[in-house]
């Protein structure tokens, strides 16, 4: 018999359309994302250029790149009254110190409903039909369609017909319980129904975007199953913030590879002096490089139940990985009452040092001490990170040398280089497939 | 007290009557727009002011705190229903009273050292804090608050306060002209005196640091009591203490933010009480001719001209000032109207007003921790690119783009440019 670890939380509203989820719906009368009005419908399009090379930081600035036109029709929608809350009356402050956490006053995110059971040790779970997805999401919901203009330039259209030829389409919808101005939802193929798991070409487009914002301060973030994902249907998640994240101001120490393995141009680091452990990828000879690797570590992960978040940044320059265990921890009653009581569900934006609170105390009282206390919590072990590590390195066709490891922050680690060891029988939060 | 059948009128009673009736009605003033506590929740504060009412004829003094007394001279009955310039005299610099009289015409905050005479005729150095209370529904100007801070000599601060001009009361007295006369410039005339030369040909006494801040704080607290004891929701008002009564300077890298921004608009303060534009685009610039020199501190009401809608303005304050409510309403207000350039020649214009929080949280602003209005225009007459999107969403674009900036610098707390 199995056992099923599951942890009780208030899932977050991302749509005005999420609490009706479990109605009947006797036709669609509405204008939603499914089979029944989407192929018919006109929606804006904002067509991306082919040719990442092409795109430049003045190209972000101007006045119909795509992070203008996503906060442009972002702010509409605002004005249309379709979020739970004005995200901007939220307090925000950098916290003093190091690494400069970003906490936010958010008294209005969580609701005052009934927890749901979560079940926390399946990274991949069967796409449901019966409960919410992105398919039923008003139109008016969705900023526009986010499709690859195979051409030299970007180019946006108010209105478009749904161009499902080869595929269904991929869409750009508000987060209406935004942590941030700006805040949206990327669905891939949102006809396709895929569950909330990694493929090469999903992540792909997320990174895309990422280029395609040209903007180090637009990111995308993902979290999988297990790891405080609301909705068991393929998203990420965006937003714009002009202040660095502490993640992205941490020391790396670069992880030496193979002549072979550095062929794709990709190189792998690992954080050191963070509160969660993670890896990050940068480079490749193309975007396609890139996307590939981290796909693949990603999926050896979901494959493996070991629940993780991605966060990209700096224009799709840089990826950070991180598994995490937090979740699991809870459904084992390891996490202190002090730090439950929080109700931080430390997923990827926190894990990258934006913190989203909802007591008042806690956001005057916020230090970046507490803000790294909460965060070891989710973090995997130094032990079993190495691990997992070596599998991810396996998985992704990365190979470790031999050479002494290159530290990129004056920090005086000794790393004795190991030879990744074969596949043996899991332990601990993973089941045998 | 009724006179019930008796034979003869009885004249102090009646002249006290009429004072009685008189004094309410000026009481009125207050209690019609709060409740009846204000007048005590005002006369708890220190210091010495008034509350006068531009809407009732002769613009009236309907309030005169206990403070005043020891300051003029004044018992507060003695200058109820009077104008405020039965403070001035012979000596009181003209251009001052006439930058008082254009603050109270163009309902601006205004502060001046100036030179006020007391009961008794002598002569005192004031620094006078003057600022408009407004309706928050309508715009208008329910009061003018006028605070007095007494200026000590330079020469003498840390000791006497206006101990120099002490004058003969006597004949002082005896000089006194009646109530109808705008100001005791007769009674100066006629007295010599060489205290009071001396005053005159003095230099308006520079006040110092503190007396200002005394100044802003009294001021603040009148304001604070209206607030808490006003009838009507979400009353505009100074909370914030500016160092200056200038307006503030943005940060640079605000000030870079907006520059890349291409549509027309201003972003007006909004916690100085009249809303003063402290940024103006390029575009805008170009769209009205002011130069930023013309526009910065002067309110938006600058564009309007004789085909500017009535109807439509208020459209836009009474939308504009909803935001103060907390309430998520959706704000379209979208407003059509024809505004007037510099040179005089009008355009038809689509404008949208919209409030800019300032999540800081660090300066205690009104409940909705608004900091700045953005008023986006676009002159319906010229051609433009939208960019694919429609003219008011690409109006939006500008208040996304402030909104994001003023959202990043409000966190690392580089809004404003530091005051001194």
């Amino acid at each position: 018999m199995e056992m099923k670890l599951t942890i009780k939380r208030v899932p977050t509203v991302v749509s005005n359309y999420q609490d009706d989820a479990d109605k009947p719906r006797a036709g669609c009368g509405r204008n939603c994302l499914g089979d029944c009005c989407l192929p018919a419908s006109k929606l804006p399009l904002y067509a991306f250029k082919a040719n990442p090379a092409k795109r430049s930081q003045e190209d972000a600035a101007s006045t119909n790149s795509l992070v203008n036109i996503l906060l442009t029709e972002w702010e509409d929608r605002m004005a249309r009254g379709l979020f739970r809350y004005d995200v901007t009356a939220c307090e925000t402050k950098v916290i003093p110190g190091n690494l400069g956490f970003v906490a936010q006053l958010n008294e209005g995110r969580h609701l005052k409903k009934r927890p749901t059971e979560f079940r926390v040790d399946r990274a991949l779970q069967p796409f449901d039909p019966a409960k919410f997805n992105f398919t039923k999401v008003g139109q008016e919901e969705v900023l526009f369609q986010f499709e690859n203009g195979a051409g030299e330039d970007s180019y946006f259209l108010n209105s478009a017909p749904i161009t499902a030829v080869d595929h269904a389409p991929n869409v750009v919808a508000i987060n209406v319980s935004p942590i941030e101005y700006g805040h949206v939802l990327l669905i891939p193929r949102v006809l396709d129904r895929l569950p909330q798991r990694i493929d090469p070409e999903s992540f792909l487009l997320a990174l895309q975007m990422a280029a395609e914002a040209a903007s180090p301060y637009f990111r995308l973030g993902y979290n999988s199953l297990g790891a405080f994902a609301t909705i068991n249907h393929l998203h990420f998640q965006a937003y714009y913030l002009s202040v660095p994240f502490p993640v992205e101001k941490a020391a790396t120490h670069k992880i030496p590879l193979s002549e072979e393995t550095m062929k794709c141009g990709v190189t792998v680091s690992k954080l050191i002096n963070y509160p969660v452990r993670g890896l990050v990828f940068e480079g490749g000879n193309t975007l396609n490089d890139l996307a590939n690797v981290v796909s693949s570590a990603c999926i050896w992960l979901q494959d493996n139940n070991v629940p993780y978040n991605v966060l990209i940044s700096d224009c799709g320059k840089r990826i950070f990985l991180f598994p995490q265990c937090y979740a699991e921890k809870q459904a084992l009653g390891e996490v202190s009452q002090e730090l439950l009581d929080t109700q931080v569900n430390p997923a990827v934006w926190e894990i990258s040092g934006h913190i989203v609170l909802k007591r008042r105390n806690d956001y005057e009282e916020a230090s970046e001490t507490s803000a790294w206390k909460l965060l070891a919590e989710v973090s995997l072990s130094e032990e079993r990170f190495e691990e997992v590590k070596a599998y991810i390195f396996s998985a992704a066709g990365l190979v470790q040398s031999d050479e002494e490891e290159v530290v990129s922050e004056g920090e005086d680690t000794t790393y004795a280089p190991a030879p990744v060891a074969p596949l043996r029988v899991a332990e601990g939060c993973l089941v045998l497939q | 007290m009724a006179s019930s059948g008796a034979a003869e009128a009885d004249p102090p009673g009646e002249r006290e009557r009429e004072q009685e009736q008189e004094r309410r009605r000026l009481a009125a003033s207050l209690t019609a727009r709060y409740s009846d506590w204000v007048l005590e929740a005002l006369d708890e504060l220190p210091g010495s002011f008034l509350l006068t009412d531009p809407a009732l004829a002769g613009h009236p003094i309907v309030y005169a705190s206990r403070g005043l007394t020891a300051l003029t001279g004044y018992a507060r009955r003695d200058v109820l229903g009077r104008n405020a310039r039965l403070f001035q005299g012979a000596a009181t610099a003209r251009a001052a009273v006439a930058g008082v009289r254009e603050a109270v015409r163009a309902h601006r905050t205004h502060q001046v050292p100036i030179l006020n005479y007391r009961r008794d005729g002598s002569p005192h150095w004031v620094l006078l804090h003057l600022a408009p209370v407004f309706h928050a529904r309508d715009g208008s100007v329910l009061h003018f608050l006028a605070v007095q801070v007494p200026i000590a000599d330079a020469k003498r601060r840390g000791g006497a306060a206006a101990a120099g001009a002490v004058l003969l009361a006597a004949c002082r007295e005896e000089a006194r002209v009646e109530e109808d006369f705008p100001c005791a410039a007769h009674a100066g005339k006629a007295f010599v005196d060489m205290d009071k030369r001396g005053l005159e040909a003095e230099e308006p006494r520079v006040p110092s640091d503190s007396e200002k801040e005394m100044a802003i704080n009294t001021a603040d607290s009148i304001v604070s009591a209206l607030n808490r004891y006003s009838k009507l929701t979400g009353l505009v008002v100074s909370r914030k203490r500016c160092d200056s009564v200038g307006i503030p300077a943005l940060s640079s890298s605000l000030n870079l933010s907006l520059g890349r921004i291409k549509q027309s608009f201003v972003l007006t303060y909004s916690c100085l009480p009249d809303m003063p534009i402290i940024y103006a685009s390029e575009a805008f610039i170009s769209l009205t001719g002011y130069s930023r020199e013309d526009i910065l501190g002067r309110n938006c009401r600058v564009l309007n001209g004789p085909d500017t809608s009535l109807e439509v303005l208020e459209e836009v304050r009474t939308g504009f000032y909803s935001f103060f409510s907390l309430s998520k309403e959706p704000d379209r207000s979208f407003v059509a109207s024809t505004f007037i350039r510099k040179d005089g020649s009008s355009f038809h214009d689509l404008l949208h007003v919209s409030p800019i929080r300032d999540a800081s949280g660090k300066v205690r602003l009104h409940l909705s921790q608004v900091a700045f209005h953005i008023w986006v225009h676009l002159d319906m007459g010229a051609k433009h690119d939208f960019n694919g999107l429609t003219p008011e969403v690409w109006q939006l674009g500008a208040v996304a783009a402030v909104r994001v900036a003023v959202r990043g610098l409000s966190a690392s707390g580089s809004l404003l440019r530091p005051s001194q």
